[in-house]
């Protein structure tokens, strides 16, 4: 789960971790407001988008007044932002963070994330920050400096010195980024973090460090032990069919194809996907309705794979091994007896009671085609939209 | 000979009178999986599928010498459960749980690292390990049993339904299994493919293995090095999400640790170049085993 700049900041600052004076504001009055109360001479306008690349996409504006701040304001609420980030649609812009301009001697990069080959957490900096954080990564890896993290332990405050010194900080700058570490890896573990990326990551005039932007995501398999984070979801930056998954626990991604396809399983989802293309069509979406799923969930599913406009063909595969095919059949039968099934339906069952999940779907009287092989039935639903 | 687990391989299940773990015990024992026992505490003392139950791990280990468990405990619990198994002196846990939080499994990582710590986690996120027998096998996980049959293929596998199509189509050819093993697509997780690589190449009754991986994280990558120079048996490698879209993404962190080696692009790369012959779809599995195997 992804979080919004300015809630970011604000769970930043509980932990202690530096940021500028901010506000949050929905519409021009509301950000003329913020900025008069700043006060600063000159204060940032940021559009609140679940992507990065903001600056280059002129999400970012700089301005000098609190009329300029409102004008900044009404010209990205309501509209989409599109970076580089972005599918071409872009992320609709609902709110702005209004923060106070910050006196910026260097700008540098701070992450901490997960690093699977070790199975630990890693802090990673560099000095090279901005966008091109990538390509320094890839063709200058001694740039970036890593320290990963015992669990046991936590981030030690000597690993926070040797990033600081590596990254040539000198007098309080070094106190000040020790602390600032040491705060943000303790925010990483105690929220379940999945990323947190500072970039920029400032130092002030004055030797403070700070962050300037904030991107944390969240492990959505501990959102369980934090609901208030999980109460910081914007539903709005994601896509309508997912956010509807999402409220039953289906794994749903939604992409731009005619075939909708339900799968157990998220390697055998995304190896149908494959199959769906080679067969000479593209899938409308990735389904894992899970290892767990009953009748409701199935029947859930298929609602939004047949409540999607853009679906022309629906292919279903379900190997049982934990989920056993009679109640997936139950749910097909079920869903299509609510839903008006004007699209061809491929079903292909196998495993844990394939015979009593063919036994129903043969007759439930819904004109469902089966399959016996995944790329059997996806030649059978290809060829029966087309 | 088979690799992990054998026909008398003595099984507990911990969180055995759940629904899960009910359901799946009473289909391994009817496989001919060698249960012993189960776990759940507060309900040591009773019975369970004419099994006895424990409160504890260590308990149900010292009671009837379980050297195998097999994990059906919640998500939030399903770390601790681990670490129980490893505490009471298992020798292989399999973790058959899903949506254990990653922060939990870096702690759980740190202990099996721990060159004191002699237990072998599979999983979590995974389907289990079977060693098909004839007439009587050794199914721990949720694999459902009927398509499975004695053989010569080695089977490691990311997904857990992908798995069953190799082992599906590996019985229809005629060839079978000598053992399965889902070793689960979470990021942190225990067993990785070299290590069951390593032993189904030492394993006899192993001729051929087939190799399933998926897009992210680098294991594919090392697995290939490790085939290069070590594995002189055939391999059949499919990779799921050639086609998958990159998606939105938030910052760039995953990227520079990955540093682009975890597209399926660059997986399928490797293990050409490792001597594995990949198949374009998992429908193909099957017949390019048979084929290498002449």
């Amino acid at each position: 789960m992804n979080i919004h700049e300015y809630q970011a900041k604000e769970l930043f600052r509980k932990f202690g971790v530096a940021v500028p004076e901010g506000f949050v504001a929905a519409n021009g009055a509301e950000a003329e407001a913020a900025a008069t109360k700043l006060g600063t001479p000159v204060v940032v306008v940021k559009a609140q988008v679940h992507a990065g690349g903001r600056g280059k996409a002129g999400g970012v504006k700089v301005v000098k007044s609190p009329a300029a701040a409102r004008e900044a304001a009404d010209a990205l609420i309501g509209k989409n932002l599109v970076t580089f980030q972005t599918d071409a649609k872009g992320q609709p812009v609902n709110k702005v963070y209004v923060e106070s301009g910050v006196d910026i001697a260097r700008e540098l990069y701070l992450a901490i994330t997960l690093d699977r080959g070790q199975g630990r957490l890693v802090l990673m900096a560099s000095t090279e920050g901005g966008m091109e954080i990538e390509e320094v990564a890839h063709s200058h890896p001694e740039k970036i400096f890593r320290e990963t993290i015992d669990p046991a332990l936590g981030l030690m405050p000597y690993q926070a010195q040797n990033i600081a010194f590596a990254l040539g900080l000198k007098g309080d700058e070094i106190k000040n980024a020790i602390k600032f570490m040491m705060n943000l890896a303790k925010a990483y573990t105690d929220l379940d973090c999945a990323m947190i990326e500072i970039n920029p990551l400032v130092i002030t005039g004055q030797g403070g460090v700070m962050a300037l932007d904030g991107k944390v995501s969240f492990d959505d398999n501990a959102l369980f032990r934090h609901k208030d984070i999980a109460e910081l979801n914007d539903t709005t930056q994601s896509d309508s069919r997912e956010v509807e998954a999402a409220k039953y626990d289906l794994n749903y991604v939604g992409l731009e194809g005619e075939i909708g396809c339900m799968v157990n399983g998220a390697g055998l989802a995304m190896a149908t996907m494959d199959v769906i293309k080679f067969a000479g069509s593209e899938p409308a979406n990735f389904l894992d309705v899970g290892g767990g799923a009953d009748e409701e969930k199935v029947t859930a599913a298929l609602k939004i794979i047949l409540g999607d406009p853009q679906v022309k063909g629906v292919l279903i595969n379900i190997f049982g091994g934990i989920m056993k095919c009679d109640i997936i059949a139950n749910g097909i039968v079920a869903a299509c007896k609510t839903v008006n099934l004007s699209v061809p339906m491929v079903v292909r069952l196998e495993g844990t009671n394939v015979e009593l999940g063919n036994d129903i779907l043969a007759k439930s009287g819904l004109p469902i085609i089966t399959a016996n092989s995944l790329a059997d039935g996806a030649a059978k639903i290809v060829a029966a939209i087309k | 000979m088979s690799i992990f687990i054998t026909e008398d391989t003595k099984v507990i299940t911990q969180g055995i009178t759940g629904k899960n773990g009910t359901f799946h015990t009473e289909q391994g024992l009817k496989y001919g999986t060698n249960y012993v026992g189960g776990v759940t505490p507060g309900k040591g003392g009773t019975t369970h599928l004419g099994l006895p139950v424990f409160n504890t791990v260590k308990e149900a280990v010292e009671m009837t010498g379980a050297e195998a468990s097999v994990i059906y405990v919640p998500p939030p619990f399903a770390a601790d459960a681990i670490l129980e198994a490893e505490a009471a002196g298992i020798r292989i846990c399999i973790c058959i749980t899903e949506g254990i939080p990653v922060l939990d499994m870096v702690k759980v990582k740190r202990k099996l690292l721990d060159p004191k710590c002699t237990m072998r986690l599979v999983g979590p996120n995974c389907p289990g390990v079977i060693t098909p027998g004839e007439g009587k096998g050794c199914k721990i996980g949720i694999m459902p049993a009927h398509i499975h049959k004695k053989g010569n293929v080695g089977i490691v596998s990311k997904s857990g339904t992908l798995t069953y199509e190799a082992v599906k189509q590996t019985t229809d050819v005629g060839l079978g299994q000598s053992t399965c093993v889902g070793i689960g697509g979470d990021p942190v997780h225990g067993t990785n493919f070299i290590s069951v690589l390593s032993a189904f190449e030492a394993d006899p009754q192993t001729q051929a293995i087939v190799m399933i991986g998926e897009i992210g994280g680098q294991a594919e990558i090392e697995a290939a090095d490790y085939i290069k120079s070590a594995v002189t048996k055939p391999v059949v490698g499919f990779i799921a999400g050639a086609t998958a879209p990159k998606g939105k993404r938030m910052g760039h962190a995953g990227a520079i640790i990955s540093g682009g080696d975890d597209t399926a692009e660059a997986k399928i790369k490797a293990l050409k170049a490792a001597g594995v012959t990949m198949v374009q779809s998992p429908s193909e599995i099957g017949a390019a085993v048979k084929k290498l195997l002449g």
